[in-house]
């Protein structure tokens, strides 16, 4: 089996660096093209390092504005009219904002890559701010806010979460913004980070599918080589404050049921061939959520019965600090403080029996069995390369990623647990569930309204 | 001819002549009884496989509602020689994933498994499906998470908004149940029911087997036999209760302390076999389905920011599933959004789309079909539906084809026999209060 594994990583390996080719062109721009024959469609993805964490405060939202107001037209597309050429090519696209990057992507068949990077580098530097264009899409914003967090009580208790688990860093803020930062932002706050940060020296094309990497750089080359260069601000470099105790919260909002959530700060990945302890952290999250037989499932919802739902959740790559978080549901007749104490009971299980090589081998061949369903979606391939890319680790770090997973010792993830897993470093934020009051309906029944 | 004409002239020819090579379907019936739609590729060392049944929440009950649901969920917690716990290490230690599903109409339990470990897996999957036990104990701890769930789900707008809606639209049909069930029918549901309702419903005969990836027809076939070989044998007849068409227009409002109101507006839709599905489905692109460039979309969100989602669909099922325009906006602007999106939706139907929008609707569609199968997932689906739904096994080599054939004259006709925005079901969860609405 072992022998087995590593050969398949090899293979896999070699594979995933046979396809991808890289150029940066003169401007800056990196280029990169990941081919996959299997069907005649591909995706292009821009990538800007530019997320919610270079904001300042009182100006939070504004990157996420920026990403809307980029499909209100340029001096030469009106508004709106980029996705209508991106779909009536048959294209599908959108965009995603987060606290590390911004993405643009559209998915196309194969020969429409020309018409897509007209489009797109088009609106990296000739983007049309207009007033008009600004007022209504801050408000389409604000109802994206309300639908998303302030109507949603496990997405509200995560951004006030985050707000008490970072004292200096921007992770403190949400990235759809402050609603009284949104009411505040003008076009010139939109335009101010559109000049700063849309260049091509800060982003990173991506482009996978049924393409020839030859051609594509051509293609990149006519239209985003003639986008200048700009001397980019410098990056403001955070180091959090050390915590130095237990902190606690409660939010109240309209809801049924408690969620119960355990934050503590946690390495990530600064250096992909040397560091080891992100890896093990990975795998501790595994052991504990990584499948339906891992340990919070299997104790606290299956034989305990202490939690409705229960999940452990680390993300090893970001721009900002990281943090390892075990989230869950209590069970009817079970209270917030019993729940807490179990998970606390998982956590000094695993400080003082560590894991078992069964379990780990289990969260190794999920691992394995990933990277090969991974090869079905050209899609998700592509977002690995940006991500990666745009949060600085580079994309060839994946298949060293994936031999440094192969590689972690239960002794290894027995000590992060025991480093990382303590009270000094955690935040608890529990959702308080408040009655909807006039729950009542008030129903009208067969009416009139209707013309 | 002028230089736009000929432009026009240009893209048309453009949209006619999408051509793309559609996977080819193998298919047979296994000893079973079994339809089997099978898929074969070697791309990568992977294989996924879909069983679907007809139990689905159709065949639920309003005394117990959730049955179809719970007896999918308790299929992988506990079968025959396998208790829950080897179920799930078995699954984890192959790297397999399986997952199950329930809708109105249809139970699945689907596999994805590397070539490795396809034998290992298939065997869980086969235990699994053939051989559930649906131990006391187990069910008594779902139904308690089940119940949870729903309380949690009773608070929560939109999931508020889709049960109202629901009965709304389907009056006494099943098709109003909630597929997870109401309290007071999860706290009903025995093993027995369970059992029974198994024995009715997973029935081989009715199954429709999925396979696509890395085996040859040899393994197919007997993956397909392994898999659904040992399924109850049932004669029972399918009953179909009809869907009202015809609703009496409706308005509910709903008190919720969220600062948007949920809006969804509606009616009995189409089935997946109506002759009009592809005037329907490429007039609803238009009205609300195609993304950031529908009417409904252009209307309510870029013209006047009052929604950051709006959108409408038909749900196609066994028979007429919903027609749904959603949206959600702030409560104190939610009448302005709610007359708006009326009126979109009555324009459209008595005038139907512009030659232009049909154009580009066309565009879209066509132009993006080879995305509709661009991965062994989403061909997957496709073998699921089209054996499931009984549609032809040409569907994707005549899916372009047949949305060409779409004119606006057929798209206003069919809206105008299925679509009667004076006949809609409205329902406003976080409504706007003060005077004014009683």
């Amino acid at each position: 089996m072992r022998i087995y594994c590593v050969a398949l990583l090899i293979l896999l390996s070699q594979q995933a660096r046979a396809e991808v080719f890289e150029q940066t062109l003169a401007n800056g721009l990196r280029v990169i093209v990941k081919e996959d024959h299997r069907a005649p469609v591909l995706v292009q993805q821009i990538w800007y390092k530019a997320g919610s964490m270079d904001e300042s405060t009182g100006k939070t939202g504004v990157a996420h504005v920026l990403e809307h107001m980029m499909f209100k037209g340029t001096r030469t597309v009106p508004a709106g009219e980029f996705s209508r050429r991106i779909a009536a090519a048959g294209g599908r696209e959108n965009a995603f904002t987060s606290s590390d990057y911004t993405a643009y992507f559209q998915q196309l068949d194969k020969s429409r890559l020309p018409l897509a990077m007209k489009l797109e580098s088009d609106r990296m530097h000739n983007l049309n701010l207009s007033e008009a264009e600004f007022s209504k899409e801050i408000k389409v914003v604000m109802e994206e806010r309300r639908m998303r967090t302030d109507d949603d009580p496990h997405a509200l208790l995560q951004e006030k979460m985050m707000g008490l688990v970072y004292l200096e860093h921007p992770y403190q803020h949400p990235v759809i913004g402050w609603m009284s930062d949104l009411e505040s932002l003008k076009v010139n706050d939109a335009r101010a980070w559109y000049k700063q940060w849309y260049a091509p020296n800060n982003a990173t094309l991506v482009i996978a599918g049924d393409v020839r990497a030859a051609e594509v750089f051509a293609l990149a080359q006519r239209y985003y080589g003639g986008i200048p260069k700009q001397v980019l601000p410098a990056r403001r470099h955070y180091t959090e404050p050390a915590q130095l105790g237990i902190k606690r919260m409660v939010v109240k909002a309209p809801a049924e049921l408690p969620l119960l959530v355990m934050s503590f700060h946690a390495p990530n990945i600064a250096d992909p061939q040397q560091d080891w302890k992100p890896y093990a952290l990975e795998m501790l999250a595994g052991v504990l959520s990584g499948n339906d037989s891992a340990r919070l499932n299997k104790h606290l919802v299956r034989e305990q019965q202490i939690a409705s739902s229960a999940g452990a959740g680390y993300d090893s790559t970001s721009r900002g600090p990281g943090l390892f978080t075990l989230e869950a549901v209590p069970s009817k007749g079970a209270t917030v403080g019993e729940l807490e104490a179990a998970l606390r009971g998982e956590i000094a299980a695993l400080v003082r029996d560590g894991v078992s090589e069964q379990e780990l081998k289990r969260v190794k061949a999920q691992v394995l069995a990933g990277e090969v369903y991974k090869l079905d979606s050209v899609f998700y391939q592509a977002m690995q390369i940006g991500q990666m890319e745009s949060i600085g680790l580079g994309y060839k770090a994946i298949p060293l990623m994936l031999e440094k997973l192969q590689e972690v010792t239960a002794d290894q993830v027995n000590l992060v647990a025991h480093e990382f897993l303590q009270d000094d470093n955690l935040t608890i934020a529990v959702l308080d569930p408040q009655p909807l009051s006039g729950k009542v309906s008030r129903q009208t029944g067969d009416s009139t309204h209707v013309r | 001819m002028s230089a736009k004409k000929l432009l026009c002239a240009l893209t048309l020819c453009c949209v006619c002549s999408a051509a793309f090579a559609t996977p080819h379907i193998q298919h047979w019936q296994s000893a079973s009884g079994a339809r089997v739609l099978f898929v074969e590729d070697h791309d990568i060392p992977m294989l996924d496989v879909a069983v679907s049944v007809p139990a689905g929440s159709r065949f639920d009950t309003a005394e117990k509602s959730g049955l179809a649901s719970m007896t999918q969920g308790l299929l992988d917690l506990g079968s025959t020689g396998m208790n829950e716990d080897a179920v799930a290490t078995g699954m984890a230690d192959t790297g397999a994933q399986l997952t199950g599903g329930v809708d109105q109409d249809r139970a699945s339990v689907s596999l994805r498994t590397t070539s490795r470990e396809r034998e290992p897996a298939l065997n869980i999957m086969a235990s699994v499906l053939q051989h559930p036990v649906f131990p006391e104990a187990i069910l008594t701890r779902e139904k308690a998470r089940t119940i949870s769930a729903i309380k949690e789900a009773q608070t929560q707008p939109e999931l508020i908004a889709g049960k109202a809606f629901g009965h709304a639209v389907y009056g006494s049909h099943p098709y109003a149940l909630s597929v997870s069930g109401e309290i007071s029918g999860v706290e009903k549901l025995s093993v027995q029911d369970l059992q029974d309702f198994y024995r009715a419903h997973y029935n081989a005969r009715r199954a429709v087997v999925a396979i696509m990836g890395d085996v040859t027809r040899e393994q197919a076939e007997a993956i397909a036999q392994q898999l659904t070989g040992a399924l109850p044998v049932s004669s029972e007849q399918d009953v179909l209760q009809s869907v009202a068409m015809n609703i009496q227009a409706s308005e509910q409002r709903i008190v919720h302390p969220a600062s948007q109101s949920h809006i969804l507006i509606g009616s009995p839709g189409m089935a997946r076999s109506d002759p009009d599905y592809f005037a329907l489905y490429v007039g609803n692109y238009i009205l609300g389905g195609g993304g950031f460039v529908s009417r409904l979309m252009n209307e309510v969100r870029e013209k006047r920011g009052l929604a950051y989602s709006v959108y409408s669909y038909f749900m196609p099922l066994k028979q007429p599933g919903a027609f749904q325009i959603g949206l959600q906006t702030k409560k104190e602007q939610a009448d302005e959004a709610l007359m708006l999106v009326r009126k979109t939706l009555a324009d459209f139907v008595a005038n139907g789309p512009t030659e232009k929008e049909l154009l580009a609707a066309k565009q879209n569609i066509i132009g993006g079909f080879p995305l509709r199968i661009d991965s062994n997932r989403k061909i997957l689906d496709y073998l699921s539906i089209i054996g499931f739904y009984d549609l032809p096994l040409s569907y994707l080599d005549d899916f372009t084809g047949k949305i060409e054939r779409v004119t606006v004259p057929k798209i206003r006709d069919a809206f105008a026999r299925h679509i009667h925005p004076a006949q809609m079901a409205t329902v406003i969860v976080g409504a706007p209060e003060g005077a004014g609405h009683q």
